[in-house]
């Protein structure tokens, strides 16, 4: 477990949210540090994609702040290409016109009016960007007939190109092969430490982030706990945030979350 | 060749007009198809044009040119389907199926009265089923421009719309008005839909819209590419069918054309199955070697 001080890119003080009258997330606060790794992790229905949206700005707290290298979240929405994101379950359908690359060249400009004009140096932006995140295999493969783990590297390669400084990603390894789930795994860790880019991303398990994670933000019950993983990740903690007793299983490396009596 | 180009072809002015309005329209629903396919708004562009039929329909019974009607009530019905959020959401079918009918049904009542109006019975035919040979040189001008504002605005568009297509979130959260976007697509399709409507009737006017787009989408890769093949595709069946109705004059029954939106739409269905008879694209997932191989060296 890494223990580097790093100087702060995210943070949440106090945030609550309700949606629909009901709370969602209350008293959340924690803190990102340049080129972290973090796993938010946590049950279904937990508030892991609610609090994916709060930080992306396209759901607003009801309480407290969010502040993104130091700047209140609201003035770096517009047009913000300083979070790159990988929304969850994302199916694209075969028919799509779109090869690998024509994703990743619109992480680049996708959000403007107007003609994106070819040009050498947004080829090589692009070509760069693929053999970043592994793809160059199938550059010119529509993305709609890639496997869900090609599928998930070329939409990292989208919410890379920009350069952002915080990467979040919703639930990345859901339905992938135990191989293709390490690869991803193993190109975030690659990510956050050769490019300095923070990681933020969710799962509802946490075992195959072990080796990368520098912290764990546990959702549960609405509420967050946040930290190095053998200190949020204990019985006594987990059974406060769950408000009920949980057991916490340590087996083969592996950490098991169990309901207790 | 001959037997292709009747002669005369091209020195009749009607025909001039109609190769010119059916090459904006062709052009036009082309690129506009591509994008309302891969946003699944085929039924959208359906309910346009039942409410554009309404629109003609009202304006030949108030003696204006059709066209207008047409651009008024589909641009209407475009602000109203977005309102109430009909062009999505398949809950609504049946509400929205309920309406349409009752369009069509007004639709039907104009024509009536216009027809008792002004004794024109081809006037039903034409706002129906196209009048690509009788557009008033008037309206030329207005449907030209039409066409190139709902082109412009369409390409212009045309990186937000792709990036809307893959996530409606990710598009939102780089500052994309990803619903204002919506409406000026929506408005963009019904202009689509009523300069088609002029060229080949307001009942086949998505069948220019949905078919050159399904067909690229079959075969071209890229965005760029399926675009160009759409706008080639459907001025390649409007500007043949054209040619092709101008010959019918000697077909039999000898002396009376058969009707431009048949060979259309005809042409049309031929260009989609021949996209079909391509090596069929693999469904299952490719590695990555099988990738690099298809790749450009």
């Amino acid at each position: 477990m890494k223990t580097v001080t790093r100087s702060a890119l995210l943070e949440l003080s106090d945030i609550s949210v309700r949606l629909g009258g009901r709370q969602v997330l209350g008293d959340v606060s924690f803190t990102i540090g340049k080129g972290e790794f973090a796993g938010i992790i946590g049950p279904n229905g937990a508030g892991k994609t609610t609090l994916l949206r709060l930080i992306l700005g396209l759901v607003e707290p009801s309480t407290g702040h969010i502040l993104l290298d130091g700047e209140p979240r609201q003035k770096t929405r517009k047009g913000g290409t300083s979070i790159g994101y990988v929304p969850q379950k994302l199916l694209i359908d075969p028919d799509m016109p779109l090869r690998a690359r024509d994703v990743v060249s619109l992480g680049l400009d996708g959000h403007r009016l107007g003609f994106g004009f070819p040009s050498r140096q947004r080829r090589e932006l692009v070509d760069q960007t693929l053999h970043d995140v592994g793809a160059d295999g199938y550059a010119d493969t529509r993305v709609g007939e890639l496997s869900g783990g090609e599928q998930q590297r070329v939409l990292i390669g989208h919410a890379l190109i920009s350069r952002p400084s915080l990467l979040l990603l919703d639930e990345p390894l859901a339905n992938l092969d135990l191989r293709s789930e390490q690869e991803i795994v193993a190109l975030l860790g690659k990510l956050a430490t050769e490019q300095e880019i923070a990681v933020l991303l969710s799962a509802h398990d946490m075992n195959p982030l072990m080796t990368v994670m520098d912290r764990i933000i546990y959702v549960a019950n609405g509420k967050v706990a946040t930290g190095p993983t053998d200190e949020v990740v204990t019985s006594e903690g987990l059974s406060r945030l769950y408000g009920h007793h949980v057991d916490v299983i340590r087996l083969h490396n592996r950490v098991l979350v169990v309901a207790g009596e | 060749m001959r037997y292709l180009f009747e002669p005369g072809l091209l020195a009749s002015d009607p025909v001039r007009i109609a190769l010119l309005i059916g090459a904006v329209v062709a052009v036009t629903s082309g690129v506009i198809g591509v994008f309302t396919v891969i946003r699944a708004q085929s039924f959208a562009g359906h309910s346009l044009a039942d409410v554009a039929t309404t629109g003609g329909a009202g304006a030949f019974l108030a003696g204006l040119n059709q066209f207008w009607g047409f651009l008024a009530a589909g641009a209407a019905a475009a602000l109203l389907m977005e309102g109430i959020g009909v062009q999505r959401r398949r809950g609504r079918d049946v509400a929205t199926g309920v309406v349409l009918g009752g369009a069509l049904g007004l639709a039907a009542l104009f024509l009536y009265l216009g027809t008792l109006k002004t004794a024109a019975t081809g006037a039903s035919f034409t706002i129906l089923f196209g009048s690509i040979f009788v557009v008033s040189p008037g309206t030329v001008p207005a449907i030209v421009a039409a066409g190139a504002v709902a082109l412009l605005t369409t390409a212009a568009l045309s990186r937000v719309l792709l990036l809307s297509a893959i996530s409606p979130d990710i598009a939102a959260s780089r500052g994309v008005n990803v619903r204002l976007v919506g409406i000026v697509y929506l408005v963009a399709l019904a202009v689509d839909v009523s300069l088609s409507a002029v060229a080949i009737g307001a009942v086949l006017s998505t069948a220019l819209l949905i078919g050159p787009a399904a067909t690229a989408l079959r075969v071209a890769k890229s965005p760029g590419r399926a675009m160009a093949v759409a706008a080639v595709t459907g001025l390649a069946a409007t500007w043949l069918g054209i040619v092709l109705a101008y010959d019918s004059y000697y077909w039999p029954p000898y002396g009376h054309g058969w009707p431009v939106s048949f060979f259309v739409v005809a042409l049309v269905l031929v260009g989609y199955l021949l996209s079909y008879a391509r090596k069929p694209r693999r469904l299952v997932p490719r590695s990555p070697h099988e990738g690099a191989e298809c790749s450009p060296a």
